[in-house]
């Protein structure tokens, strides 16, 4: 019996080998590695060992705020706009009406599409001179905007008809930045469309019979059954899109100059900023540093999110 | 009727806004270097510029890009098919020591932000002396725990009683995965190679730290170069932009229920 067992658990390596390979070579064991590179003055070479003053300089450094700012608000921007337009556009397409399967190629395509190339696309979309956007929104009398150039921020610039100037902690991203989010919902929408489509089909029809016969309205099934039994999906995709925008680098890197962080810095994410100290400046150590504390600021998050909304979510 | 108009109207106007991009693209690329710098802009090419595409694709060496792009492409599929396929066949089918644990460790894995693994990966390509190569592009993403976790679900979904008949038939464990198991598996598979092939077609970041030389360039890295090097001529950017997406394009067309299976199935059990 014993010598079985352990035949079969030399099976089972055997097995995994290719994978644990891969995984333990480049992923497990260089999270450890990139700790210990942090805490040292790494250049192109390993260079003294310095604590944690690359942690320390990180935290000071207004640079650093500023991605993590700049992340924040991507993530966020991303992840509301992306969830609720995924649930308005799955619940219609899993309504009885003709052309779903049409609908849902076309909202899918997008997600296929490479990012550098389609991002190519928008930034021409958005071209403050030539862009045909500016050219359309000019149809309906709204004055041309500089978008990915524009380093003001889109409260600031929606107030500033009214004459009003928000204080600077209020003007909220930049337009290069809500430029950039448009971007990812209009490439991630098909994503969240069909994961939707996928939770609502899980959906039991007799719950919304019983529903009927008990003289619920549409809004109330809406509100008392779609939206809570939807919710493990949504919470599913709240988490997943979260750790996603925190490491997306594609987009930015092509709609607005990687050199300077975009207009004025405004669009320099935190993973631009890290790929910049180590592609462009070799602090190597300093990058890892930095990288580590977004990993934690992405853990703590994932771990609010599951604490603070997932007792809220309803598992069948 | 009059309730399905009201969900009609706002799914054609959202589809509109979704397919208008690739519209603006294949217009722009096909005008004159006068007409797409034109405002106001035309809607449709006055005159069809078929010359673009052989001008974007030889401004930069595309040609060697695409080989590179396919190849690695190809190579990370066939590694993350393997290597996930006979991992989750392990989770779900041999009863090894230490199986929970190693699985809670892969799982963890997919929380690791690639940030994290950017200047580590590196040190170790470039002492391996793998930098510039098709192994430093192709190996670090050589499998895929979604992958194992997707197939995993597929073996354990197996019933029981299969692997008692193909026992008694002679088939050992090998033999199972590889007569019964895999060929079962087989829309699983498809799902998890496109999901791979999509990916490294896509990467940007990996292959702009991993290689430096442009021999070894992929297209999605020539095509961010290219935009850089090649200042205001939209018109030729956005033929090439064209290009490097239609083989994509063309493979969604063809396998679209994978790529939506692929998506829908992430949801489930998250």
């Amino acid at each position: 019996m014993e010598s079985v067992r352990w035949r079969d658990s030399i099976a089972g390596y055997l097995y995994l080998l290719p994978a644990l390979f891969v995984l333990m070579a480049f992923h497990f064991i260089p999270i450890f590695y990139a700790l210990y590179i942090s805490m040292f003055n790494w250049r192109i070479l390993q260079g003294p060992f310095v604590g944690i003053a690359n942690y320390t300089a990180a935290l000071t450094n207004p640079d650093f705020w500023d991605s993590l700012k700049v992340t924040v608000y991507y993530a966020g921007g991303v992840v509301i706009i992306s969830i609720v337009l995924s649930v308005l556009i799955g619940y219609a397409l899993t309504q009885r009406i003709r052309g779903r399967s049409i609908y849902r190629l076309v909202y899918f395509l997008p997600y296929i599409t490479p990012v550098v190339a389609a991002a190519l696309v928008f930034r021409w979309i958005f071209h403050a001179q030539y862009g045909i956007l500016n050219y359309v929104l000019g149809l309906v009398g709204i004055p041309a905007q500089q978008w990915l150039l524009e380093p003001r921020g889109i409260v600031e610039l929606m107030l500033l008809p009214i004459g009003i100037a928000p204080p600077g902690w209020a003007v909220g991203p930049s337009l290069a930045l809500v430029s950039i989010i448009i971007f990812t919902v209009w490439h991630s929408i098909g994503f969240g469309v069909v994961v939707v489509m996928a939770g609502l089909s899980n959906i039991p029809s007799e719950v919304y019979d019983a529903a009927r016969i008990d003289g619920a309205g549409p809004w109330q099934m809406m509100r008392r059954i779609t939206l809570p039994l939807l919710s493990p999906t949504l919470f599913f995709l709240m988490v997943v899109s979260t750790i996603g925008a925190f490491q997306s680098f594609s987009s930015v890197y092509i709609m607005t100059d990687p050199v300077h962080g975009g207009p004025l810095g405004t669009t320099r994410n935190a993973t631009m900023y890290i790929f910049q100290n180590f592609f462009e400046f070799t602090r190597l150590g300093y990058a890892s540093a930095v990288a580590f504390l977004l990993f934690f600021v992405v853990l703590g998050l994932t771990l609010l999110q599951v604490k603070v909304i997932g007792p809220r979510v309803h598992y069948q | 009727m009059s309730g399905s108009w009201m969900l009609h109207v706002p799914l054609v106007i959202g589809a509109v806004i979704t397919l208008f991009p690739f519209y603006w693209m294949m217009t722009t690329a096909f005008k004159g270097i006068e007409e797409a710098s034109a405002f106001p802009p035309t809607f449709w090419p006055t005159q069809l510029v078929w010359d673009n595409f052989p001008r974007a694709w030889q401004a930069a060496p595309f040609g060697r890009y695409l080989v590179n792009t396919v190849f690695v492409a190809l190579g990370q599929t066939f590694c993350v098919v393997v290597s996930a396929c006979l991992a989750a066949y392990a989770f779900a089918r041999v009863p090894f020591r230490g199986k929970n644990i190693v699985f809670m460790c892969f799982l963890a894995t997919m929380m690791i932000p690639i940030e994290v693994l950017l200047v580590p990966d590196f040190i170790i390509l470039k002492t391996l002396g793998w930098y510039d190569t098709y192994l430093a592009l192709i190996v670090p993403w050589a499998t895929s725990v979604f992958a194992i976790f997707l197939l995993r679900q597929f073996f354990l979904s197996l019933p029981n009683e299969l692997w008692d008949a193909a026992q008694i038939d002679g088939c050992g464990r090998f033999g199972f995965l590889w007569r019964i198991a895999a060929p079962m598996a087989k829309p699983a598979l498809v799902t998890v190679g496109l999901l791979s092939f999509h990916g490294a077609w896509n990467a940007l970041l990996w292959p702009l730290i991993a290689t430096g030389s442009s021999e070894m360039r992929l297209l999605q890295v020539g095509l961010a170069a290219f935009q850089s090097d090649a200042r205001v001529q939209y018109h030729l950017w956005m033929a090439a932009a064209a290009l490097t997406m239609a083989p994509m394009l063309v493979i969604f067309f063809f396998a679209q229920r994978y790529f939506i299976e692929g998506a829908s199935r992430s949801g489930i059990k998250g």
